[in-house]
């Protein structure tokens, strides 16, 4: 169930809040009383989407449970620059353990509520794709397997920013990273290698997964409120530019996870048990090529020469999309 | 020590840590100038009303719109909205229809009897004001909300100038003129009709602390036209005067209006009101290049007047007139054929122009005349002291709106110079242009059309045309409103701020940023659908 969209209203439900609205129609994020989950003076870098996904999903996720909510939380840029001993930026019930364990402490978490009779507190497990798709799938896996009562969410920026901008698991075909460097023939990431968590995670078929950007507020506030009425696994992949990592200007990062959207390279949809129920459509379509050009991370695909046919197969990829999800008429074929 | 084992320090609040220390730019928020205020001849604030409007706030709107132009359901009918022309909403879809709210708004005004307060002190002084036009009640309405005794003074039965002689009432009802300039009357302005000014000298005499002249262009210019004896030929602003004042000339049953221009589709319109079966329109150039508004020409058409482009009328009698072909020479001018043509005509109304019946200031020392009409400097003053000058008189675009314009610009120079200073120019902010938008945020909507008369009602009565927005259309209409440059609280700004460093501070007080954690990304000066954040450099 997506976003209500709600229209005419000079900028509808598009903008964060909107003055000619009711105030329950408006995000929580253009609450003055918004939690702030994670507040000011963090050390994350200008423009990071990351800093911005994490408010966005705590603070709604902290309006969906009533304030009754532990974060535990992986390795990662995220866990860096927010905990820089003794200081702390979160202003939630947080938990840092290690890099790839953070779903089976989620899952300890959930359980030890569950014995202490206490099914009002929930438990959002979060980390980077490097802590989620990679190091930490197998607890992930598990989490979903054994359908412990948590929300994972991921935020996706595509590589290992915290430690210099590795490859990962996500990271998209032709990308450079500090490990696949822009040289040779095919330059960049491999193509046809990495992995899709969100349909691995449709896999498991738990109650709830979901795609978002922080590009579209409404629909993941939207997403993650839904989330929290389920018992059970939930999964929340949440795509957020990384300015340092995708060399881009750090302004940009909004508009980013816009185009990526609406170039079909990252579909945007719900699935309920293991079946997709709604995606977002495309609402003003755009080529890839708008999307990659501002990022000095496909640099290579466009100096000293254009490479027409690396950037065709990344099109292709988004073609895909459109055609597998029905991004251009909202909803699956 | 307090804490925990193997704990050393307190923990603490990322607060302490001052991330505003790295930044290089520095967001600021604007008030850019939107291109429909920079565009209205009235200097009316035009994004601003509309906000207020958008609520459905229309009191606070009509009184926005008051405190530049008094005539607000006038202007909603009549102005040729050069707003709506420079709308960037123009670049998404259609321009957001300014001209149909502000009549909404106007009528409303009407309706409910809203009026507008005097609250200046009484300054002593008096000002004379010649010409009940739009120009000189503007002039008499913004002097008289500064505290300056007005009196205006018309050579005509009622007030309204070429608001009620020259624009046909299916445009302009004259119930809506005449509550409107009875709205500024009742502010305390002396009116004195059929009260002619013939001689400026005599009048500064009786001891007005200043003069504004406003008395338009009201001779109708003559061209050389072969006429018989038969031929009956008249002037278009004879025409429409004559409806005007119940008594409309016999313009038999073949009309014919010479000239391109608006003056010349009232006319034309007029005779098809006045049971003309045909009405053409003559014009020596093409329809591009005809000085009418493209609206008027259509519902000219509309109404069954016919176009005969690229011809003059070479001469006039006995039920007919000769028409010259003519063609457009390299630099576009139009020159003679020779081909001529025989049209059948009961009469050829002439609207070629106006001019100005300068004869006020003869021997009035310093006041410069030059192409024809009266100059003034930036202050609408004349080389006379004292004596200002507006509209159609002066170097104008003249219209209405102009008019309204020069009358509020006159009426405050006046203030000034009574009171012994001078007015500095209001400064402007930068232009907002489409490129400062981030339209990805707006609704896709398109405009409301309003609704028009059917052709066969509205050839047989002078009623009114245009019909107006009810309030669900005109609240949806003025909801299309970009507020380019201009902050309306969107939370944008507030809610992508990855920093948390944007404050809110309430409803109707916009926001301010915290530069202590600022970090200058630039995020909400990028997803700011109206443009009114810009990042500027750190000073080093």
């Amino acid at each position: 169930m997506p976003a209500t969209r709600v229209k005419f209203y000079q900028t509808g439900s598009f903008a964060v809040g909107n003055r000619l609205l009711a105030p329950e129609q408006r995000a929580v994020q253009a609450s003055a009383g918004r939690t702030n989950a994670i507040t000011r003076g963090h050390r994350a870098c200008q423009g990071c989407g990351e800093a911005l996904g994490a408010r966005f999903v705590l603070d709604a996720a902290m309006r969906a449970t009533g304030g009754q909510l532990v974060v535990v939380n992986a390795t990662g840029c995220l866990e860096v620059f927010s905990t820089p001993y003794p200081e702390s930026s979160w202003r939630v019930p947080w938990l840092h353990s290690l890099f790839g364990n953070a779903p089976a402490v989620a899952s300890g978490v959930a359980a030890a509520l569950r014995a202490r009779g206490r099914p009002d507190i929930r438990v959002i497990g979060q980390g980077g794709d490097g802590g989620t798709v990679d190091i930490g799938f197998g607890c992930l896996s598990g989490m979903f397997e054994r359908n412990d009562d948590v929300l994972f969410v991921c935020y996706d920026n595509q590589a290992y920013m915290n430690t210099g901008v590795q490859r990962s698991g996500a990271t998209p075909p032709a990308a450079r990273t500090a490990t696949t460097q822009a040289v040779g023939p095919a330059p960049g990431n491999a193509f046809g290698q990495g992995k899709n968590a969100p349909l691995i995670a449709m896999a498991h078929e738990i109650p709830y997964v979901a795609t978002a950007t922080v590009a579209d507020l409404r629909d993941l506030e939207a997403k993650v409120i839904r989330a929290m009425a389920f018992r059970g696994a939930r999964y929340l992949h949440v795509f957020v530019p990384c300015p340092l990592g995708w060399g881009s200007p750090a302004r940009d990062t909004i508009r980013l996870a816009r185009l990526a959207v609406e170039s079909g390279l990252f579909p945007v949809f719900e699935a309920e048990r293991g079946e997709v129920v709604a995606v977002r459509g495309i609402r003003h379509r755009v080529g890839v090529r708008e999307y990659l050009r501002p990022q000095k991370r496909y640099a290579h695909l466009f100096e000293p020469v254009e490479r027409t046919d690396v950037i065709g197969r990344i099109q292709a990829g988004a073609d895909r999309n459109i055609a597998r999800f029905g991004l251009l008429d909202g909803g699956p074929p | 020590m307090g804490t925990p084992f193997g704990i050393t320090l307190q923990v603490g609040s990322s607060l302490a840590n001052k991330t505003g220390a790295w930044r290089t730019e520095r967001p600021v928020y604007l008030d850019r100038m939107p291109p429909c205020n920079d565009a209205c001849p009235a200097g009316e604030n035009v994004q601003r009303w509309l906000y207020h409007a958008e609520d459905g706030g229309y009191e606070a709107a009509w009184r926005q719109i008051m405190e530049d132009n008094p005539f607000p359901a006038i202007m909603g009918r009549i102005c040729y909205h050069p707003c709506q022309d420079a709308c960037n909403r123009a670049h998404l879809d259609q321009p957001v229809g300014i001209n149909s709210v502000e009549r909404f708004v106007g009528d409303l005004a009407i309706r409910r009897g809203w009026t507008v307060p005097v609250r200046a002190v009484p300054s002593g002084r008096r000002v004379l004001v010649v010409g009940a036009g739009p120009a000189g009640l503007a002039a008499a309405y913004h002097l008289t909300r500064l505290g300056h005794a007005v009196t205006v003074r018309d050579a005509g039965e009622r007030p309204g100038g070429m608001m009620r002689y020259g624009i046909p009432a299916y445009r302009l009802p004259r119930d809506v003129l005449d509550a409107e300039v009875a709205r500024i009357v009742d502010m305390g302005v002396t009116l004195q009709l059929r009260c002619a000014v013939p001689d400026l000298t005599a009048a500064l005499a009786e001891g007005f602390d200043a003069v504004f002249l406003g008395i338009g262009a009201q001779l109708s210019k003559r061209t050389y036209l072969p006429a018989g004896d038969s031929a009956r030929v008249l002037d278009a602003l004879a025409v429409l005067r004559g409806v005007a004042q119940g008594d409309p000339p016999l313009l038999g049953r073949r009309v014919v209006v010479y000239g391109g221009g608006n003056t010349a589709m009232d006319a034309a319109r007029s005779a098809k009101r006045l049971g003309a079966t045909d009405a053409l329109v003559v014009y020596r150039r093409t329809r591009a290049q005809m000085p009418a508004r493209p609206e008027e020409v259509e519902e000219a058409e509309q109404e069954g007047v016919r176009m005969r482009w690229l011809s003059t009328i070479a001469g006039a009698d006995g039920g007919a007139i000769t028409v010259e072909r003519m063609e457009l020479d390299e630099t576009g001018f139009p020159r003679p054929t020779g081909l001529t043509e025989q049209l059948a005509a009961d009469a050829v109304v002439l609207a070629i122009g106006q001019d100005v019946d300068r004869s006020i200031v003869d021997g009035v020392p310093g006041v410069e005349v030059r192409d024809g009409v009266i100059q003034v400097g930036p202050d609408m003053m004349t080389g006379r002291p004292g004596v200002f000058a507006g509209g159609d008189m002066t170097p104008s675009e003249r219209t209405v709106t102009a008019a309204a314009g020069h009358g509020k610009r006159a009426a405050r120079h006046i203030d000034a110079w009574l009171h012994g200073t001078t007015r500095a120019p209001a400064s402007r902010p930068d232009l907002a242009a489409f490129e400062n938008l981030n339209t990805w945020y707006y609704s896709d909507a398109p405009a409301t059309v309003r609704p028009t008369l059917d052709a066969a009602r509205r050839l047989s009565t002078f009623d009114e045309v245009v019909g107006g927005l009810d309030e669900q259309t005109a609240c949806y209409e003025a909801r299309r409103c970009l507020s380019c440059g201009n902050c309306f609280e969107c939370d944008n700004c507030y809610g992508m701020c990855p920093d948390n460093a944007v404050i809110k501070l309430g409803p109707g007080l916009r926001f301010a940023i915290d530069y202590d954690y600022c970090k200058g990304c630039g995020i909400c000066a990028a997803e700011c659908p109206a443009g009114a954040i810009a990042m500027r450099p750190e000073e080093t």
